[in-house]
């Protein structure tokens, strides 16, 4: 992911001058971040969870933001990426729904609608060279079936059974792989969204203890409180350190 | 020479608080050839009266394919038509572009209105001549509206348009009731049946393989298709299987429209020319309409 780099690397980009006759750059660099969000397809809905925490570079500057956005009864989107542009695409998602919902003909958005517009967005900044640095996980339930789609800062879009964001995508997305099944339920895939959301914490220092799981199903949406997350660091090696002689990095 | 020291300007009132140029262009709605619209809980057929120009010239085309799931027909000025169509073309491509779904009907429609009532409030503008019959099917199943150069719209359950609809409008208020439960063919039917109200009284001319053209649209997936020439044989065979319509009845079709006419700012005008210029199809100024 050599175009992804969220952190750290090229900042001084972001302070460019423009010069005479070279192309107009914009948004170079995100600042604050969120890392990853994750996402599970069940029988019965659709899951996504993130950690709570916006990044400074790699300073832990805010650890209780919520990532994610209620745009329809029955659809939701969490995002990874630039904070402040996560904000501005929900003043752009809300004045759409916004314009759906004045045209007073009972009509609204569906989830794939949703996904699509954020596509066409998100690849006309891209366009731009003024891209909203996110990566944009749309959760819905529409005609009995869930929905599970991303988006990213290229405008990259499709739709699949798992999701992940972020550092998520490294070790996120093999776990998401291994735990579904077609027949999972809401319920028991909260459950697993958790342990991985627990296995990040330990492994991503972009991520806090502190998580959100949301679900859609055919009752709506409903996003979870924040909660903490049960760790553990008695472990042996945690303690000590590593081996003189070992090449773990414990 | 003027009918009215009032109509010369689109956007002055007068002082009976009407738009006479609004009107008139509402006439030349009525002076084009019919076009009928039928609706019952999963398809939408338009059914339609093709002029020729000349005995040398291929027809006047009065069904526009939008989108897979709408068609429109028209009754009016083609050229403004077209203008129309293409409009709405591009319309649901970029709707479709933009969220990924077919565009619902009533939000095309209220587009193609809000673009009618533009040119009835700017001095520069002239408003278009023509009204659209929209068929189409979207997420809350089959919609046939009405369009008005006025920038009105209406939704319908069936709706006839242009020379003596009157009497097809007759025709659809005696039997709409059964239309909801129609199967196609039923459907396209009634349609066909009700625009031979719009031609029964006349001594020149009847429904042919050649003026007719159906178009059927439908919930069930199968999209939008157009019947022509061979293809509505078997539809205005069964017209003369059934018993001719009655003339008398196509009098008191005359009769309403010449009616209705009088809203419209110059009675005498209105009813005395718009119904010859209805019964003679290469007259002069009917050319332009279809």
């Amino acid at each position: 992911m050599s175009g992804l780099r969220l952190t750290e690397g090229s900042r001084g980009l972001a302070a460019s001058v423009a010069v005479e006759g070279a192309p107009l750059t914009r948004t170079q660099v995100p600042y604050v971040t969120g890392s990853s969000v994750l996402g599970m397809k069940c029988a019965d809905g659709v899951v996504i969870a993130c950690d709570t925490m916006a990044s400074y570079g790699t300073l832990a500057r805010f650890k209780s933001l919520s990532r994610m956005h209620q745009v329809s009864p029955n659809c939701i989107l969490g995002v990874g990426g630039d904070y402040s542009d996560f904000q501005q695409l929900q003043t752009m998602v809300d004045a759409e729904m916004t314009a759906q919902y004045v045209a007073n003909d009972g009509l609204t958005l569906s989830p794939k609608a949703i996904h699509s517009f954020l596509a066409r967005h998100m690849y006309h900044r891209r366009c731009k060279v003024d891209p909203l640095w996110n990566t944009v996980i749309v959760a819905g339930f529409d005609k009995g079936e869930g929905v599970l789609s991303l988006v990213d800062l290229f405008g990259t879009a499709f739709s699949s059974d798992v999701l992940a964001t972020g550092f998520g995508l490294h070790l996120g997305l093999p776990l998401l792989r291994n735990a579904h099944r077609p027949d999972i339920t809401v319920a028991e895939a909260k459950g697993v969204l958790e342990d991985i959301l627990k296995v990040l914490f330990y492994r991503d220092a972009r991520t806090n203890d502190v998580v959100q799981l949301a679900s859609v199903t055919a009752a709506g949406v409903e996003i979870g409180k924040m909660t903490k997350l049960k760790t553990e660091w008695g472990y042996k090696s945690f303690v000590e350190g590593a081996r003189v002689g070992d090449d773990s990095s414990w | 020479m003027f009918r009215n020291q009032y109509d010369t300007d689109i956007t002055t009132y007068s002082p009976q608080g009407r738009l006479h140029q609004v009107e008139y262009a509402m006439e030349a709605v009525k002076q084009g050839s019919a076009s009928v619209g039928v609706r019952s809980k999963t398809h939408v057929v338009l059914a339609t009266l093709k002029r020729f120009a000349s005995e040398l010239s291929g027809d006047q085309k009065k069904l526009f394919a939008i989108d897979d799931h709408v068609v429109i027909a028209i009754s009016g000025l083609t050229a403004d038509a077209r203008v129309l169509s293409r409009y709405m073309r591009t319309e649901t491509q970029h709707h479709k572009f933009m969220y990924d779904e077919p565009m619902p009907v009533g939000r095309l429609v209220l587009q193609v209105a809000d673009k009618c009532q533009i040119s009835t409030q700017r001095a520069s503008k002239r408003p278009f001549g023509v009204g659209l019959l929209v068929a189409g099917v979207d997420e809350n199943g089959p919609h046939l509206y009405q369009t008005c150069p006025s920038g009105n719209y209406f939704e319908y359950l069936a709706m006839a348009i242009g020379a003596r609809s009157q009497s097809a409008k007759t025709y659809l208020e005696r039997t709409y009731t059964t239309l909801a439960e129609a199967g196609v063919e039923e459907l396209i039917q009634s349609a066909v049946t009700a625009l031979r109200e719009t031609v029964a009284s006349s001594k020149d001319t009847e429904l042919t393989t050649k003026n007719t053209a159906i178009a059927i649209v439908g919930t069930d997936g199968s999209g939008m298709r157009v019947l022509e020439n061979a293809a509505v044989q078997p539809y205005i065979d069964a017209l003369d299987a059934a018993s001719p319509a009655s003339d008398d009845e196509e009098e008191d079709g005359d009769g309403d429209n010449a009616a209705a006419a009088p809203a419209a700012a110059a009675p005498d005008a209105a009813a005395g020319e718009a119904a010859p210029a209805a019964d003679a199809p290469a007259e002069g100024p009917a050319d332009m309409q279809t």
